[in-house]
């Protein structure tokens, strides 16, 4: 299935990473947190870095926005080399990991910051911090400090601080990961909905491969200092490009064997894998596998098992089946109106799914 | 029961202060109000003219403590705000070795480092001496026994009181505020003139209370460095209660210098009171 995402082809672009590397000596040894990145951001993007920790994203978005020297590479921004530009020359803003806000300034002040280096007259502070706090929903809070508010608000602060300055792109370093579920939710919609009315580039790190997915119009999925994806949402779910990539991102199924005839044989099961021969994995999505209690016919995936759990979920239920082999598959069913489930603990059934559901990597 | 535990585990620190804080300050404080001398004793006759008196013939060195005080006060700050500073910011993992060496020289008793001092500033001592042979000094040139030689030795004491309360207030920023400025277009030092002092001056405010009443009180090093013309209140103090005897005297004129003391850091604490001064700072 193709990407829905109307960005797929960068014109305008707003960052620029050309091979980007960063090696730092720790303990005498030379490690490579970032290993040659290279990546178009276009302008108004909502950009993701996604990968778990120490994979290199943090430091990636640091030296977009100055505080890290690339050991090798080039970083432009709309066009202008910034390798060698110190961070207050930058036109990008910063949300920081857990806010930075100045603890001994009031909210106006943290807001005010930034213009009021940038010598912008008074009346005109006095009137972008006056907007920013009303689209950030904080008016009337201008005389707190940071330490009188909530998580929350904390988190909208700093998003005011930078964006008043109106950057031509604002970094946000997993700003969401110290607030709790239910607000984690909301700020999300908040987001999207303030860069829909300002209009700037987003750039995204987050470690939460569900963030990533409600609010990107792509990602770049890294692991090891690497991009191991870069693609629109849609395409990094449906079409893996690698198994770290299919098991970071969602939860799938991963089979492995040799391939004969385009056919992956597994036990008294088979899976269609279309002109593949040799070694290959198999990657399926739990949501796209059909349970049943006879053998499905026609031209589908099939593999027999056992249930050996049912875990009611709401919205769904979800079953862990456990292959011949021992491999345990596991099979998301959609809630439907009469609410019952298809098979029980120990019953045995048959998984099935179409072959254009299956992602084969290999051969 | 457990309502009165905070108070009870309380109890021995106030009784501590009771005994040998107000107690003392008592006994002291009915002293200087009383007349007589330490052959026919010393009877109570609320005699606050001793307070004039002593101050009248004393207010000399009176004025010349508090300017050494201040001055060297002001020394220590100029000198231990960037060690204080290169140590949270810089120190790695070294931090607490830098500490220990900066504590170090306490493990030697104070009048010792004092007097060490003055053979390092003695007229032939290795310093004045190796410069004067080489003609780089006149040979009449001299430190000791001079303003400068008590100032120096006040700041040399004192220095760590100074730098370990800004340390603990610097190594509390949150290295990211810095960059959160920088990254908001400040300059490296508008950062730390809009985020890093401001956050400091509890710790500043701290350091100097720490060092300059000490410093001010200080009789050590005005009688070790100091020479004839450079005494400071606290050998007055001592002179009056050790060798003259005159209790009185000598109590009326620790009173005055608390009194004095005290009065200058309200006044201190009201004009560069934390809060105000982190106000100040975010404008």
């Amino acid at each position: 299935m193709a990407d829905q995402s109307p960005i797929d082809t960068p014109t305008d672009r707003a960052i620029e990473l050309e091979d980007v590397l960063k090696e730092y000596v720790s303990h005498g040894e030379v490690v490579q947190a970032v290993k040659g990145v290279t990546l178009d951001i276009a302008e108004g993007e909502f950009f993701s870095l996604l990968g778990p920790s120490g994979c290199g994203k943090t430091t990636t978005m640091r030296m977009i926005a100055g505080f890290e020297e690339p050991s090798k590479g080039v970083i432009r921004l709309h066009g202008r080399d910034v390798t060698d530009v110190p961070p207050n020359k930058r036109d990008v803003n910063m949300v920081f990991q857990s806010y930075a806000l100045f603890p001994h300034m009031s909210v106006w002040d943290n807001v005010a910051f930034g213009l009021k280096q940038k010598k912008t007259s008074r009346e005109e502070i006095k009137r972008r911090v006056g907007e920013m706090l009303e689209i950030v929903d904080l008016t009337g809070r201008e005389k707190r400090r940071p330490r009188e508010m909530s998580g929350g608000q904390q988190q909208r602060v700093a998003l005011a601080r930078a964006l008043v300055n109106r950057p031509r792109a604002l970094l946000l370093d997993e700003p969401l990961g110290a607030l709790d579920l239910k607000l984690r939710q909301a700020m999300q919609l908040e987001l999207k909905r303030i860069q829909r009315e300002v209009g700037i580039t987003f750039v995204y790190v987050t470690h939460d491969q569900n963030e990533a997915l409600t609010m990107s119009d792509r990602i770049a999925v890294m692991k090891d200092g690497l991009i191991e994806q870069l693609a629109g949402p849609r395409e990094i779910y449906e079409r893996p490009a690698t198994t770290f990539v299919a098991g970071f991102i969602g939860t799938s199924n991963l089979l492995t064997g040799t391939a004969t005839g385009g056919v992956l044989k597994v036990g008294e099961g088979r899976v269609l894998v279309p002109g593949k021969e040799g070694e290959v994995s198999v990657t399926v999505r739990p949501e796209k596998i059909t349970l049943a209690k006879q053998e499905p016919s026609g031209d589908v995936s099939a593999l027999p098992g056992t249930v050996s759990e049912v875990v009611y979920l709401g919205t769904y239920n979800s079953y862990a089946v456990r292959l011949a082999d021992g491999d345990e598959i596991t099979v998301f069913e959609q809630n439907a109106h009469d609410a019952t489930v298809t098979a029980e603990r120990g019953d045995s059934v048959w998984l099935s799914w179409q072959a254009q559901h299956s992602y084969v990597m290999g051969s | 029961m457990r309502r009165l535990t905070p108070y009870l585990l309380a109890l021995p620190s106030w009784m501590w202060l009771a005994i040998f804080l107000v107690v003392p300050l008592a006994a002291m404080a009915s002293v200087s109000l009383q007349t007589g001398n330490v052959i026919d004793g010393f009877v109570m006759t609320f005699s606050f003219g001793n307070y004039g008196d002593a101050l009248g013939t004393y207010s000399t060195q009176l004025v010349r403590s508090l300017g050494y005080g201040a001055t060297a006060t002001a020394a220590m700050l100029v000198i231990g705000y960037p060690v204080a500073y290169w140590i949270a910011f810089k120190g790695g993992s070294r931090k607490s070795v830098y500490l220990f060496l900066l504590l170090l020289p306490f493990f030697v008793s104070f009048v010792l480092r004092t007097i060490s001092w003055g053979f390092l500033l003695a007229d032939d001592g290795i310093v004045l001496g190796t410069l004067k042979s080489w003609g780089v000094l006149s040979a009449d040139f001299h430190v000791l026994a001079t303003s400068f030689a008590v100032i120096a030795g006040l700041t040399y004491n004192w220095l760590p009181f100074m730098i370990l309360p800004i340390y603990v207030s610097l190594e509390r920023v949150d290295p990211r505020l810095v960059e959160a400025a920088q990254d908001l277009y400040a300059t490296r030092g508008t950062a730390f003139r809009k985020v890093v002092l401001p956050l400091s001056l509890p710790g500043v405010f701290a350091g100097v209370l720490m060092t300059f009443v000490p410093a001010t009180a200080d009789p050590v090093n005005a009688q070790v460095l100091g020479g004839t013309g450079n005494t400071m209140i606290g050998n007055i103090i001592q002179t009056e209660y050790l060798v003259n005897n005159d209790y009185p005297t000598a109590s009326a004129l620790s009173f005055t210098l608390m009194a004095v003391l005290l009065v200058g850091i309200f006044v201190y604490a009201r004009v560069l009171g934390t809060e105000n001064v982190l106000e100040a700072a975010a404008r």
